[in-house]
Order: C-alpha cells, then sequence, then structure tokens
C-alpha cells in the first residue's frame, strides 16, 4: 500500500510533485510543439503507436502529479481548479491544447506565410497557401457587384450619407428628443428610400440609369437587409398586438398570416415571389425583382418579429394593463405609452436574433437572380481566368459575415445591459 | 352601442381589406392565366414527367409520373432532416454540456464553436463543404479506404450495403421485444409500488433486445451479408465504384452544414435548460441521497428537459425548412426537384409553388400541433 500512496500527491512532498508533474508536462507540449512546427519527432525511437500517444501519456502522467488539493501556491489552485479536476478533464484538457499546437502551423502557412497577394493574375499564386490576389482583384465586385466602376461613388456617397443620418439621435437636443421615435419610424426610412432610388438607381438629375440586376455584392447584402429590417419591425408589431387583440377577425387574420411565413422555408417565398406572385399582379403592371425580395423577406421576418414581441406582450404583468386602463387611456395611448416601451426592453435579445437571422438569410436572394457577396463568390469562381480559388472566397465571405453579426450580437448585448430595468 | 360599433369597424375593414387582397389576386391570376392559356387544375401531376433525378430513395426514372417526382423530393427533404436531427442532437447536447464545464478550456472551445458556426450564412456553410472542402477529396481511382471498405471520394461516400434475407422476420422478431419490454416495465413499476421489490429492468431489456433478433438468425432464417464496393474503370481516366451504399457529395456536405450549424442552436437550448435548473434542486437532491446519477436521471433531467424540448423542436423544424436551400447546391431535394425542375417542364406556378409551401407548412404545423400536446402533457401540474 505504500508504494501506491507514494504516487499519490500529497502536500508533504509538494515541491517533488510540482517538479515532476511540471516538467512531465512541458516535456508533452513541447513534444507536439517538436512535430507540429519543425516536423521532427524526438520519440522516433518508439514504435509508431506509442510514438503517438506519447505525449499524451505523459501529459495526463504530470497533470496527475500537480493535482494537489490545497496546496497553498494561488496560481497552482487556480489550475487545478479550473483545467484539472479529474483525469477526464485533464485529458481532455491536453486534447484541446495539442489542437490548438497542431492547427496552428497549417493555419497560418495558409492564411499568411504561404499565401500572395502581389500581382494581377492567377499566376501570381505560386505558394501553397492561400490566393488572396484572386480577393484583391475581385474586392470591387464583391463589394459593389456588376455596378459600373466609374459610378460606384454613388453607393459609396449613399452608404456614407446613410449611416450619418443614423447618428442624428445622438445630437438632437432635448426637445426634439420626443420626435427621435418618428424621425427613425418614418422619416429615416423615407430619406433612405429617395436616396436610394435618385442617387443609387440614378435615372434622372442628369444621373445614368444602373438597374437593379447590376447591384450586387456586398452593398447589396446591406441594402436588402436594411430595407427589409425596417419594413419587418412595424409590421410585426402590428402582427403581434392583432394576434393579442381581442377582436376575433383581427386575432384569426393575424395567427393565420404568422403561422402561414412561420411554416414555409424562405427559399420557397422567394421563389413565390419570382414566379408565382407576378401572376397575381396585372399584366402591365411591372414591379422590380428587387422590390419583390425586400417585401418577401420583411413579410416572412415579420412573422418572426411578431412572435418575440408576443413573447414580450405576454410577459407583462397584467397590472400593467390596468394601471393604464384606470388611468383612462385608450387602447393606443396604453399600447404606445405603457406596454410597448416595457415589451420592446424586455425582447431586445429575441429581435436582435431575428435581425440576425434576416442578414443571414439575405445570400438566398439568388434564387431570384440577385447576386449579393455569396452570390458573386459563386459567379467569380466560375470565371474560367481564375478557376479553383473557391476556398479563399468562401473564407473571405465568412470572415465579412462573421465580423458583421458578431458585431450586431455584442451591440444587441449592450441595448440589453442598457435598457436593463429592475423590476 | 359606441363600444359595439368600435368592435365591429376595425372587423369589417379587416375583413374587407382581406377579401379585397385575395379577390385582386384571383381575378389577375385568372386573366393571366387565360391569356397564357392554361387551365388551373391538379391533373398534371399523372403525366409523365420525362425527367431524371440523381438520388432517389425509391424507384424512379423519367417515365414516373410528377407525383412519383414530388414524392421522391419530398423523401429526400425528409431523409436530409432525419440524418441532419440526429447528428445535430447528438452534437448539441455534447456542446451544451461541454459549455457548463468546469474545465475553463472545454468551456471556452464550446463557446468557439457556437459563436464561430452561428455566425456565418448557412448557405456560405453549403456551398464551403461543397464547392470547397469536398472538392479537396482524392479521386476514386486514388482513394485510400478506410477501415479497408469505406472509400470516401470526390464523388461521394461508398460504404457496404446490407443485403438481408427474411429481413421482415427480424423486424417482427424486434417489435416483439420491444411490446415485451414494455409490458415488463409496467410490470416492474407495479412490482415495485406494492412490494418495493425492484427489478433490473435495463438488463432485462437490453437482453431481449439481443437475444430475440440473434434467434431469427439461428432460426427464422434471416441471413446478412455485406456487399462491398468495388471500383470500376468507365473510360480511360474515368472510375467509379460498383455495388455498396454511394452517398452523393451533395448529401454529405448539406447534412454536415446543417448539422453543424443546428449544433450551435441545440447546444444553447441545452445550456439553458441545464442552467434553468435551480442549484438547490441539485442540493436537496444530493442531500437526500441520491447518488450523482440518480440525481441527474431523476431530479436534474426531467426539469431541465421540460426547458429544453420546445426550443428544440423549434430548431428541428428549422433544421427540415433550411434542408431547401439543397436547391443551392442541386441535391435533388423537395424544391428543386418539384418547384424547380417540374416548374419549368410545366409552368404551372401557382399550383407547384403551392404545393410545396403546404407541404412544408404541414410538416411545421403537425409538429407544433405534437409540441402544444406534448407541452400541455408535461406541464407542471399546479393544484
Amino acid at each position: 500500500m505504500n508504494k501506491l500512496n507514494f504516487l499519490k500527491p500529497d502536500r508533504q512532498n509538494l515541491s517533488t510533485f510540482l517538479y515532476i508533474g511540471s516538467f512531465l508536462f512541458f516535456i508533452a507540449v513541447f513534444d507536439v510543439f517538436l512535430t507540429s512546427f519543425f516536423k521532427t519527432n524526438i520519440t522516433s525511437f518508439l514504435p509508431n503507436i506509442l510514438s503517438f500517444l506519447l505525449p499524451l501519456i505523459l501529459g495526463t502522467i504530470g497533470l496527475h502529479l500537480i493535482r494537489i488539493e490545497f496546496s497553498g501556491i494561488p496560481k497552482l489552485d487556480l489550475i487545478n481548479k479550473n483545467i484539472n479536476t479529474n483525469h477526464f478533464n485533464a485529458i481532455l484538457t491536453l486534447l484541446i491544447i495539442f489542437t490548438i499546437i497542431k492547427s496552428t502551423p497549417p493555419i497560418l502557412s495558409w492564411f499568411i506565410i504561404d499565401a500572395n497577394i502581389s500581382g494581377d493574375t492567377k499566376e501570381a499564386c505560386t505558394g501553397s497557401g492561400a490566393c488572396w490576389t484572386y480577393i484583391k482583384i475581385w474586392l470591387r465586385r464583391f463589394v459593389y457587384g456588376m455596378y459600373p466602376n466609374d459610378l460606384q461613388w454613388r453607393i459609396n456617397i449613399s452608404f456614407i450619407l446613410l449611416i450619418a443620418l443614423a447618428f442624428v439621435g445622438y445630437f438632437a437636443t432635448e426637445k426634439l428628443k420626443k420626435f427621435l421615435t418618428l424621425y427613425y419610424v418614418v422619416i429615416y426610412p423615407i430619406i433612405a428610400f429617395i436616396l436610394i432610388y435618385y442617387l443609387i438607381s440614378g435615372g434622372s438629375f442628369g444621373l445614368m440609369w444602373v438597374e437593379t440586376g447590376a447591384w450586387g455584392g456586398l452593398s447589396l447584402t446591406f441594402i436588402v437587409s436594411f430595407f427589409c429590417l425596417i419594413f419587418c419591425f412595424p409590421l410585426g408589431m402590428f402582427l403581434a398586438l392583432g394576434r393579442r387583440s381581442t377582436l376575433p377577425t383581427l386575432r384569426y387574420v393575424s395567427v393565420g398570416f404568422i403561422e402561414f411565413w412561420r411554416g414555409v422555408p424562405l427559399i420557397t417565398v422567394l421563389f413565390m415571389s419570382s414566379v408565382m406572385f407576378p401572376m397575381f399582379l396585372p399584366e402591365d403592371f411591372f414591379m422590380d425583382k428587387l422590390v419583390r425580395v425586400i417585401i418577401a423577406i420583411s413579410l416572412f421576418e415579420a412573422a418572426y418579429v411578431a412572435e418575440v414581441i408576443r413573447g414580450g406582450l405576454q410577459a407583462l404583468p397584467r397590472g400593467q394593463y390596468d394601471a393604464a386602463k384606470s388611468l383612462g387611456m385608450g387602447y393606443w395611448k396604453m399600447h404606445i405609452f405603457v406596454i410597448l416601451p416595457q415589451a420592446l426592453k424586455l425582447v431586445i435579445p429575441g429581435i436582435a436574433n431575428t435581425f440576425l437571422a434576416l442578414v443571414k438569410d439575405t445570400p438566398l436572394i439568388f434564387v431570384v437572380g440577385l447576386l449579393e457577396l455569396v452570390g458573386m463568390l459563386n459567379l467569380a469562381k466560375t470565371n474560367p481566368k481564375w478557376l479553383g480559388f473557391a476556398m479563399e472566397g468562401y473564407v473571405f465571405a465568412a470572415i465579412i459575415f462573421w465580423i458583421i453579426c458578431y458585431a450586431m450580437s455584442r451591440y444587441s448585448q449592450n441595448l440589453e445591459l442598457k435598457y436593463k430595468t429592475e423590476r | 352601442m359606441n363600444i359595439k360599433v368600435r368592435k365591429i369597424i376595425p372587423q369589417l375593414i379587416t375583413v374587407l381589406v382581406v377579401v379585397l387582397i385575395f379577390g385582386f389576386f384571383t381575378f389577375n391570376a385568372q386573366i393571366n392565366m387565360d391569356n397564357r392559356g392554361i387551365e388551373f387544375g391538379f391533373g398534371f401531376l399523372s403525366q409523365e414527367s420525362s425527367f431524371d433525378v440523381q438520388f432517389s430513395l425509391i424507384d424512379y426514372d423519367g417515365s414516373h409520373s410528377y407525383a412519383r417526382a414530388y414524392l421522391v423530393g419530398l423523401l429526400n427533404t425528409l431523409l436530409v432532416a432525419f440524418i441532419g436531427i440526429i447528428i445535430s442532437t447528438i452534437l448539441g447536447v455534447i456542446i451544451g454540456i461541454a459549455r457548463l464545464s468546469p474545465n475553463y478550456l472545454i468551456e471556452r472551445s464550446a463557446a468557439f464553436y457556437v459563436e464561430f458556426f452561428r455566425n456565418i450564412p448557412l448557405l456560405l456553410q453549403i456551398f464551403f463543404w461543397y464547392f470547397a472542402a469536398l472538392r479537396a477529396l482524392p479521386l476514386p481511382q486514388d482513394t485510400e479506404p478506410m477501415f479497408g471498405v469505406f472509400f470516401l471520394t470526390i464523388k461521394g461516400l461508398f460504404v457496404p450495403r446490407f443485403v438481408w434475407e427474411n429481413l421482415d422476420i427480424l423486424f417482427y422478431s424486434i417489435l416483439a421485444a420491444v411490446i415485451s419490454i414494455i409490458v415488463i416495465k409496467n410490470y416492474a413499476r407495479k412490482l415495485q409500488e406494492k412490494e418495493g421489490k425492484q427489478l433490473p429492468v435495463l438488463y432485462i431489456s437490453i437482453g431481449l433486445l439481443i437475444i430475440l433478433p440473434l434467434l431469427t438468425f439461428l432460426i427464422g432464417g434471416v441471413s446478412l451479408n455485406f456487399e462491398i464496393p468495388v471500383i470500376k474503370q468507365l473510360s480511360a481516366g474515368s472510375y467509379i465504384y460498383e455495388g455498396g451504399l454511394g452517398i452523393p457529395p451533395e448529401l454529405i456536405a448539406l447534412t454536415l452544414a446543417l448539422a453543424l450549424y443546428t449544433a450551435t442552436f441545440i447546444a444553447e437550448c441545452v445550456r439553458a435548460g441545464i442552467q434553468g435548473i435551480s442549484k438547490g434542486q441539485k442540493e436537496a437532491a444530493a442531500s437526500i441521497g441520491l447518488t450523482p446519477n440518480q440525481v441527474l436521471k431523476l431530479v436534474i433531467m426531467p426539469q431541465a428537459l421540460r426547458i429544453i424540448i420546445p426550443p428544440t423542436t423549434n430548431q428541428y423544424l428549422n433544421l427540415t425548412k433550411n434542408s431547401s436551400l439543397a436547391a443551392a447546391i442541386a441535391y435533388p431535394d423537395l424544391v428543386l426537384v418539384f418547384a424547380g425542375t417540374a416548374l419549368m417542364q410545366t409552368g404551372r406556378a401557382i399550383e407547384i409553388v403551392s404545393i410545396t409551401m403546404l407541404t412544408y407548412l404541414s410538416i411545421s404545423l403537425s409538429i407544433s400541433v405534437l409540441m402544444n400536446w406534448y407541452n400541455k402533457k408535461i406541464a407542471i401540474k399546479e393544484k
């Protein structure tokens, strides 16, 4: 029994266990580091399988030896508590550390070391890594689509103006604050529409007309998400109120609408807007592809927004309704001043999720032939001069979308904290 | 009087608007169809489809009807959804539990996975797997077999096919095993309630499930053979595997992307569910002497499942609906076969799009009806 106890770490021989354990652990990590970064295997004299498993075995023993409870060394206690609670955890910890070390060299070499960015043709890409030249050359197309090169300032200016106008709220004085909601819900969308209609689309004031089929790339992603976002929110709010209404017809119509759109995939909705919807319109009536798509996505997302807002409305205690009514407020006054401000605060995370889903759904507009970022990538991929760079394109788009979505979710978390009220 | 009017007028307006919109649409559709010389009707479903589908679970070729093509598409959609749901559930539960791990590294890795896959559009992920990742696989003639029988090539994954004889007898035996397990379980519960005796139900059930089907192999004439895929040369430089089961790369890319993407959402549901159980429950259960396994099985999971299952079902529904993205990589699902090819050939936009939408709608609605029934069943009965 004594011999077994010798292997059981305790506080008496703290430093011995600590030194041996950490030495074994570092040997294990060092071995993996050498094999993955310098391709030298220091344990090659051992049989294959043993040499492969050795770091894991050594690391597990090492971590076992330093697992000393209440050692009195704060850092060691912290390590033990967080990554080394038992054998199973120790092995998982080691596996994660090894995976990170092993995957670093190939990722680094693909992204940076063996990658190329110079030159203008496919021939410039000689390394075994990524060919960022491809992204560099096609960047204009990825951002602006088929929009004519010398007219792209129009997109830039309208986007800068739109962003600037969005920040008006921060500079409004106390007196003007009460008009902010009106500004954001009614005036801002109208300005945005006018900007996009006259500046990006053109056709008047001496600006050349650019058909929507030529729009594309990241700017189209932004335009589509922006308008759908603006339209689906009020629509969803009315649907939510309709679903909670005491008037039966209103309620049934809202329920039917919401359940219908929530039950079908977006791709069939877009199919409908492109092949079925024109059948429902008068023959000489023409509606632009982009407009149809924006209407379709807005209606689709409105149903989801409605369900989220309904959750908020249901979460409010009855007392709020009763209190508002007892003050003599009517239906609209009650909802605008008492119910909705509180309900919307509650559902900020849900609405943010819906908006995120909306942005992630925009690539689907390829169904009707509009090519935003992902669509442009697929077009560029089939260009005979630039075959074989699908990976670079998708990684690029993934990074862009990831940044947009991650930023949005962080912003919604901020909003949530900002508007959090104790109840 | 006043109140009555205020209640009736908005309703009248709503009905009027709905009727007007529908009337307008039907009117226009009638005119448009008259102009193009199309009759509204579903007669085309029995016509010969005369197009082929690459991948089908049932017998199908161009000589079958459009209705059969619809069935092929529907089955392919359900297949993707089924595989995707299984993989994403397993992955989601593992990652959801990993996010609650006391181990800092595991928790961070799980969080990284969730944040990474959740914030990239699903369509982009499907394209990535199909056009970038799976295209990097070797050609059939250069493929090294995995475990000697699996061949992962650029043309898909080829696995051995099971060749059964008298499969129906095996099915009956499994059915018999399941029924007897249910009977034994009920009997064991009664026995425990009445006399306090416990039967080893788990071991008995496992034994039954193994022994009964095994008996059919020995006595019932059931036999199982493996048909291993063999490489075959079609022409110079073009090879393909014959025999065995070929899983097309479209299916692999689609299920992989769907499962990885949906798993992030399921992981969050699982995490929320387990976190939603207050610590006091765990401590109370431990203090009455339950073992950690019993705590998990009898106290935590029944309560956590109540929180986890409704949003998870929602994710299953989303997965099923998202499987329609198959159209983008030419996997022959309902949307591609029916709303794509069949629509192009017949030009019957209204009928085909409505059938497609109704199909998805009925899948969603039936699942939500089931969900509501389940919710009512497991809801805490308050006195």
